[in-house]
């Protein structure tokens, strides 16, 4: 009746899991019974659950992110203390457990927190900074944003229903093969994946469209902010590699379901063709998920420099290499696999390679400061920040992108380090950068900036603390992974690192702390013009936050930096007294499409999991439905009235205005 | 002074090159299009990863059958025939939702839904027979990936089919309007490049896999 | 954005699948145009994998060649895939697929080859073992 389910799957025999999950559980229905006892859930669910507005859709994008870097980060944390005290003893985390965190931390920070984060930040700012409406399909942006969601809720169930996977992030066969995982680890990395790729590839063909098809009157190609170009590398990349992660997960699938033969020892199954497609995917991924973040290095420099970006030109060809070249490195992931000297050496070129435009890119960064009057602001320091550590990333990327220096230092805890300093401090650095600079546009005030200092300054130090002693450890020889110790040498350098660990803690505390303060004194925080940084593109031409249209007039663009061009010239056509025209906007309706499919996905996964057929075929009919249900709607659109169109314009307009006159910025 | 000038008096050079630099956001039709356009691109890569897949596995035959003794290259002409013939008639479909006569649009539709099943029809026989035969995707590499590269394409197939019954739904139910001939637009995008992706299968797979 | 095509101006796009305005004769005639040659193509890559007519080394170039050019004959005939200024994206999009499609089946290809032959494969050796 329930398949493979019973109640051994809840693991009452061990108490860090169930603690956990209980906790989680707890905090969760506490949350719901506020929000339901307050009288928050309509609003909920007719603002935010089934909204297909971009702006609304990028930041739930977003919180998805943060909450799940927490659960990320506390595997990491636990990873510290293991391997802190594990030293000729075994620790307090069984190697069964230790092998499900390190692959849990993993997958959850790559497909859980870095990649939510920056589709968030795309989906919210692009359209914005293309002076259009929406993005291009905005109900199928909401069910990709859900479906990434119920991979999330997937991977979190495992805590408290079954395992996760302990093969790594990357389910390595024949290791992940039903023979050595008969477990439902497995199960449940592969159905979470399948279904937050169908989400992530979703998403990529609409920010793809968006950018090539939805860009306002005016704005050619060589007119948008770079950080347009850079969604627009980093789609088409999801778009082109997303697909193979999806077969190569369902050959898996395959061999585990029914016993097919794809990656097994016997009958002829090659386990060598795993890695090579999933590294196909793998390494498009780490670009995907990096190009977005050199595009808000790119505006926050430039803003917060008072100049526009150095070499514009040189930064989209730039990025366009950097979007073809990385597809033709991947063997250097598996350098030590087997192949021989010609095809290692060729990999290790173009890895080199692909350096030289991400050098051109920093070279900008730093021109682009030159000579600018640079104010430090908890973005800049970010980016700053960002500058000195990814290089450093970068350089150690490049040794072991040379075969035989990868010889020794595959899967070391260099490899680790070197991964981490690129991902930390070239990622995460840049979406703390843009959640900062776009914070006030999402929701009318800013983040307070002492507190959001702070974070930064117990992030980079502790990002060194914690990660230039894997280096070293790496050097020594300390593999990856390992649950326990006994070389002496490396005892201190893990110390170290747990320390930093602790750091970094205290940072993300400083983060939390920012957000509940930011909210308690909103009012003193509030942004009133929608331009707190002075900005150079069209995001900051809108209130903050933006009507639910955008802009009440589709802007006309007349140069590079469209928005600037609006403040530098003496006109200053946004604070004319002269009305315009209000037209009549039709808006796409909210829809319950996403969420629901979302649902129905969820049911479908767990059966999957745990074999439950029936469940299995209710969901998909179920979701398929759901499609048919929205396809058959007549009314997908809704009238806002010129009127209110107009009203809402002089609202925003007058509160510019008054301040502008206030701040005397001629 | 022309645009031209007054461009060149603004700094912008960009503006030199055209006097309508880029007029704004596309159409509807165009938008969608495009996007279905990006999405069977993406299925194509996920189809190139069985193809590559397929090739390496080639020779894994783990002792049992290759493609020389299973493939039987008439019903794959047969096959091929029925699937080549439903995108003419597809084509059919679109210029019958062009010019909105919607007589011609079911008709066209059902003639393509029916070579479609006849089609999915020889192909399910052929499974069914190879897997009673002991040939199974199960018996090894090569099998598994035959089944699986042959299979996904008949899987997209049978999607599009339930596509294309919706579709006939809608257009009795709400007739040509615009939504409805954006969405059979994407549909016959879809069936096309299923078509295309078949030339790939029956060309590498079943020409190349039993070339004398 | 409105479901007419916008105004005709130096960047007018069609969607693809799309074509110019034409007759429905013309129109028609392109798609009986295309089934032909669809057949005309399919036909000769059955006969040239079945006969002994051909050089037997040529016959996987030629299949792969009569292939290739089938596939176009969908792209133009059925498809409307054009090197017209109206289909730039388009083509360029099709161009980047195609170029991703190379990458990973010449890539994959190219790898799986060097590893087979320096490795041996799993059932070798566990026969081996035997």
């Amino acid at each position: 009746m329930f398949g493979k389910l019973s109640w051994s799957a809840i693991p009452f025999d061990q108490p860090i899991p169930l603690v956990a999950g209980a906790v989680v559980l707890v905090a969760i229905l506490a949350v719901l019974a506020w929000v339901v006892i307050k009288g928050h859930l309509p609003y909920l669910w007719s603002e935010w659950i089934t909204s297909v507005d971009h702006k609304r859709i990028g930041v739930m994008y977003t919180l998805l992110a943060l909450v799940m870097l927490l659960r990320g980060f506390s595997d990491a944390i636990m990873m510290r203390g293991q391997q802190a005290v594990a030293y000729h003893s075994q620790g307090y985390l069984p190697p069964e457990h230790y092998n499900q965190i390190f692959s849990a931390h993993g997958t959850i920070m790559i497909f859980f927190v870095a990649m939510p984060f920056v589709i968030g930040l795309m989906n919210l700012v692009v359209p914005l900074q293309l002076g259009v409406r929406d993005v291009a399909f905005p109900t199928l942006n909401s069910v990709g944003f859900w479906l990434t969601a119920t991979g999330a809720l997937l991977v979190n169930i495992s805590l408290v229903v079954g395992e996760f996977a302990r093969t790594g992030w990357l389910p390595y066969p024949p290791l992940s093969e039903l023979t050595y995982s008969p477990g439902v680890g497995v199960d449940y990395y592969l159905w979470s994946l399948e279904i937050s790729g169908i989400g992530t590839l979703v998403a990529g063909i609409n920010l793809v469209t968006t950018v090539l098809k939805l860009r306002t009157r005016g704005m050619t190609y060589m007119r948008m902010p770079m950080f347009c170009w850079t969604t627009l590398a980093s789609n088409l990349l999801i778009v082109a590699a997303f697909p193979i992660l999806t077969a190569t997960l369902a050959m898996l699938i395959l061999d585990r379901y029914f016993g097919f033969h794809f990656f097994t020892n016997e009958a002829g199954g090659n386990v060598m063709m795993f890695m090579n497609l999933i590294w196909a995917w793998g390494h498009p991924e780490v670009y995907i998920l990096v190009l977005p973040a050199f595009g808000i290095f790119s505006e926050v420099v430039a803003t917060f420099s008072g100049k526009p970006l150095f070499g514009y030109r040189s930064m989209v060809l730039a990025t366009m290499a950097i979007c073809v070249i990385s597809f033709m490195v991947w063997l250097h992931h598996f350098f030590t696999m087997g192949a021989g000297p010609n095809v290692n050496a060729i990999f290790g070129i173009a890895s080199m390679v692909i350096a030289v435009p991400t050098g051109v890119k920093i070279y900008n960064w730093l021109f682009t400061m030159y000579g600018g009057r640079i104010r430090f602001t908890t973005p800049m320091l970010w980016s700053i920040g960002f500058m000195v550590t990814f290089i450093l990333g970068g350089l150690t990327g490049v040794l072991v992108a040379v075969p035989p220096a990868d010889f020794l230092l595959h899967n070391s805890l260099f490899l680790v380090a070197h991964f981490h300093n690129v991902i930390i401090g070239g990622v995460l650095f840049g979406a703390f950068a843009g959640y900062t600079y776009w914070f006030p546009k999402a929701f009318g005030f800013r983040l307070q900036e002492g507190l959001g200092k702070a974070a930064f300054w117990f992030w980079l130090i502790g990002f060194y603390v914690a990660f230039m002693p894997l280096y070293a450890v790496g050097f020594l020889g300390m593999t990856r992974r390992m649950q326990h110790y006994d070389v002496a040498e490396w005892r201190p350098w893990l110390l170290v690192a747990g320390g930093g660990a602790v750091l970094i803690l205290i940072g993300i505390i400083f983060q939390i702390a920012q957000l509940v303060v930011s909210i308690r004194h909103r009012e003193e925080l509030r942004d009133r013009t929608g331009d707190p940084w002075d900005g150079r593109s069209l995001e900051w031409a809108t209130a903050s936050p933006p009507p639910v249209f955008n802009f009440a007039i589709p802007p006309d663009v007349r140069g590079e930096g469209a928005y600037w061009e609006q403040k530098s010239r003496a006109e200053r056509p946004y604070l004319a007294t002269a009305e315009p025209d209000y037209q009549d906007i039709e808006m796409p309706r909210n829809s319950p499409t996403g969420f629901v499919c979302a649902f129905f996905a969820t049911v479908t996964g767990f059966a999957l999991i745990w074999h439950i057929w029936w469940m299995v075929a209710a969901g998909l009919i179920g979701a398929f439905a759901t499609f048919v249900v929205f396809a058959w709607r007549d009314h997908d659109e809704y009238v806002i009235p010129a009127e209110e169109v107009a009203r809402i314009d002089r609202a925003n307009l007058a509160e510019r205005r008054a301040l502008a006159g206030l701040a005397g910025r001629a | 002074m022309t645009d031209a000038t007054m461009a060149y008096a603004d700094g912008d050079l960009h503006h030199l090159r055209g006097t309508v630099a880029h007029s704004g956001p596309a159409s509807k039709r165009i938008v969608t299009g495009y996007g279905f356009w990006i999405f069977i691109l993406s299925d194509m890569v996920m189809f190139s990863a069985f193809f590559a897949t397929y090739a390496v596995l080639l020779g894994q035959t783990a002792g049992g059958p290759g493609g020389r003794e299973l493939f039987d290259l008439r019903n794959v002409a047969i096959e091929t025939g029925f699937l080549l013939a439903s995108s003419f008639t597809c084509g059919l479909a679109t210029i019958a939702a062009d010019v909105r006569n919607k007589l011609w649009f079911q008709v066209a539709m059902a003639v393509t839904c029916v070579l479609g099943l006849a089609f999915l029809t020889i192909e399910g026989r052929e499974f069914a027979s190879l897997v009673a035969r002991g040939a199974g995707p199960t018996r090894s590499a090569f099998l598994s990936a035959f089944f699986t590269l042959v299979g996904c394409h008949g899987m997209h197939v049978s999607a599009g089919e339930l596509w294309l019954l919706t579709m006939m739904a809608q257009v009795f139910a709400k007739g040509f309007r615009a939504d409805i001939q954006r969405r059979i637009l994407c549909f016959a995008l879809f069936w096309h490049a299923l078509d295309i992706i078949w030339v790939a299968v029956f060309s590498v797979v079943y020409l190349l896999g039993s070339a004398v | 954005m409105s479901d007419e095509v916008q105004g005709f101006d130096n960047h007018a796009d069609l969607a693809p699948g799309d074509e110019e305005e034409a007759s429905i004769g013309s129109r028609l005639l392109g798609y009986v145009a295309g089934l032909g040659l669809a057949i005309l193509l399919t036909a000769t890559s059955f006969f040239v994998a079945g006969t002994d007519l051909v050089w037997q080394p040529s016959i996987p170039v030629a299949i792969i060649v009569l292939a290739i050019a089938q596939m176009g004959v969908h792209l133009v005939f059925f498809l409307h895939i054009t090197t017209g200024a109206d289909n730039t994206n388009n083509v360029l999009a099709l161009a980047f697929g195609l170029l991703i499609v190379f990458l990973v089946i010449g890539g994959s290809l190219w790898i799986m080859a060097n590893l087979n032959h320096n490795m041996m494969p799993m059932d070798q050796l566990m026969q081996m073992q035997r």
